[in-house]
């Protein structure tokens, strides 16, 4: 069985920027800031490519749910290796309010569509830090879920997935089709090469909107706030290991 | 200083509820069939600013738990779930055993520690009752509107669900642990759901064995990063970590660099602690790490390098080579 491989690709703002809180509270500073493809989804895309390359898959489709900028994150994908893009285009203002529940059933309308086998998504976008889209859609498809992977082995008609959990690593067996979230240690996402990156731009982009497949993206939640979390205040130097020690001790630590 | 750490109470956010508690709230337990884990405590301290608390102990031979958790102070019902078909905790088995007691009890709130447990198995119950989960919330502001970080902590989101049922993960570190005596919560069986999971399987699994507390209930907890240089010197943080009875978590430079195993890991993608008292040992500080430590109540950094923004969070800091420093603090920590 050949798989067909559907990979979410989020824009996010760089991982190495420091955020700034808006005046009016109400988001962060998101114009002029560098963005790049979500850290745990350049994971996942690494992922499939080794599936592809590995001959466990037939296609990789990247897809993103985002505004128009997200087309530079899908072209990153698919000068990654992904055969083509569906960009699930998002107005502006709707996308302040899009959460995990909108992009999974989107995600699960595409996978009917394209006849996926396997889902492979980040464990969490670092800007929301949600971790819930690929539970979601696993659940919308009734399909099982390999969360927080950081190993995956197709044995005959199934995957045996490595999990990273609390107290250490769990192998669970799911069958296919499936919804894997990648974890860090998954594997190390490759660099595009120039080549590569001049022959993505001829590949292969649908444009699409959340109601070409149905789904009302009205939001279920609102953001009341967003504030800069309560800074500490600085604190003093110590000269040596013994005055460390008696501070602790004075502390009430030792 | 400890009147500096009262006012930076990482309590801060949930203080003064006022709100009516006229819900009922279902709090998922987390456990290994043997003993409860200590998240689901904090869950329950969350739950209880919420309504009446009652909590699914869904396992195999697990009536142990049950009886653990009908102790708790506050809940007022447990749910027990003995099944040979929610081993390994599958969230494909146990998503049909919380419909079927959703249908029942329409609660309107379902709670779980954030932690992998939690994390794998909210969404995909949201995702089947059409709602929208609420992840890692470090406070209640009322029935409907909670508190959590984005950014890796760089920004405090306050967010208002519109949603009837509440599907929402604790961060454990935000609430107070429930005590674990005094209440007398009367056990039933849970609603009985047709579980037919033919597509997941737990096979087994590795988790690492240490005498030294939890990382994420610790009271002090102490870290190594890459400055650790191997994996043999962390030697050197667990004989301090023993004579102060301490965990030992890690950076992801030091994971990545496969010093220490990945559950170790502190920060964003890792875990979050915030205990009485940090001690971060070569580490640098990146806003990946302070995600997952920086409401902790005292933070001492020790690193050689004067500029490491981990002094900028640091109560105190000590500017030394770790070598040197921490064989030191071992040697006057020494019973």
């Amino acid at each position: 069985m050949s798989l067909r491989i559907l990979v979410g690709c989020k824009r996010v703002i760089d991982y190495a920027v420091k955020v700034r809180v808006k005046p009016d509270k109400l988001g962060v500073v998101t114009d002029g800031v560098k963005h790049s493809m979500n850290p745990f989804d350049e994971i996942a895309m690494e992922e499939a490519m080794r599936m592809k390359e590995k001959k466990l898959a037939s296609e990789v489709i990247a897809v993103s749910c985002g505004p128009q900028q997200s087309q530079e994150t899908l072209r990153t994908a698919l000068a990654m290796g992904a055969d083509r893009a569906i960009h699930v285009k998002i107005e502006p203002k709707d996308y302040e309010t899009l959460q995990p529940f909108h992009v999974s059933k989107i995600l699960a309308k595409i996978v009917e569509e394209e006849k996926i086998d396997l889902v492979v998504l980040g464990k969490q976008a670092i800007d929301d830090d949600c971790n819930q889209t690929g539970q979601m859609t696993a659940g919308l498809l009734d399909w099982p879920q390999g969360t927080f992977v950081s190993n995956v082995e197709k044995v005959d008609g199934h995957l045996n997935v490595l999990r990273e959990i609390d107290g250490g690593l769990e192998t669970v067996k799911v069958s296919i089709p499936a919804v894997l979230t990648a974890d860090l240690r998954l594997n190390e996402p490759r660099y595009a090469t120039l080549p590569n990156i001049m022959k993505a731009k001829k590949k292969p982009m649908a444009v699409k909107s959340a109601a070409d497949y149905g789904v009302d993206t009205s939001p279920r939640q609102e953001v009341l706030s967003v504030e800069d979390p309560p800074t500490r205040e600085a604190g003093q130097k110590v000269e040596s290991v013994e005055e460390l020690v008696q501070k602790l001790k004075d502390g009430g630590f030792i | 200083m400890l009147s500096r750490c009262s006012t930076r109470s990482r309590f801060l956010y949930q203080a003064n509820s006022i709100f009516q508690r006229n819900g009922s709230t279902l709090v998922i337990a987390e456990h290994d069939n043997e003993k409860l884990t200590p998240v689901t405590l904090n869950a329950i301290t969350a739950a209880k600013k919420l309504g009446d608390v009652s909590c699914l102990v869904a396992g195999t031979q697990c009536a142990k738990v049950a009886e653990e958790i009908s102790k708790v102070d506050g809940v007022q019902k447990v749910l027990l779930a003995d099944n040979e078909a929610f081993k390994g905790f599958l969230p494909e088995s146990l998503t049909p055993l919380l419909l079927a007691t959703q249908k029942q009890f329409n609660f309107s709130h379902i709670l779980a520690g954030a932690t992998a447990f939690g994390k794998n198995l909210i969404p995909r119950v949201a995702a089947k009752l059409d709602v929208s989960p609420i992840s890692d919330i470090i406070g209640i502001k009322s029935e409907d509107t909670f508190i959590r970080t984005i950014y890796a902590g760089n920004a405090v989101q306050t967010v208002k669900s519109n949603d009837t049922v509440k599907l929402v993960s604790v961060r454990g570190t935000a609430f107070e642990a429930a005590g674990t005596e005094g209440g007398s919560a009367a056990t039933e069986n849970a609603p009985t759901a047709e579980i037919n999971n033919s597509i997941s399987e737990f096979v087994g699994q590795e988790l690492s064995k240490s005498d030294r507390p939890e990382l994420t209930s610790a009271g002090i907890v102490i870290s190594g990063g890459r400055g650790m240089k191997n994996g043999d010197n962390f030697k050197l943080l667990y004989d301090l970590a023993d004579n102060m009875k301490a965990a030992v978590g890690a950076s992801r430079a030091a994971v990545d660099a496969g010093f220490v195993p990945n559950d170790m890991q502190i920060g964003q993608t890792g875990k979050i602690v915030a205990p009485d008292l940090y001690i971060a040992v070569g580490i640098s500080g990146a806003i990946q790490h302070l995600a997952g430590m920086k409401d902790s109540k005292v933070i001492v950094a020790i690193n050689k390098d004067p500029d490491a923004p981990i002094f900028q969070v640091s109560d105190y800091g000590l500017v030394q080579d770790l070598f040197k420093a921490i064989p030191e603090m071992t040697e006057m920590t020494k019973k």
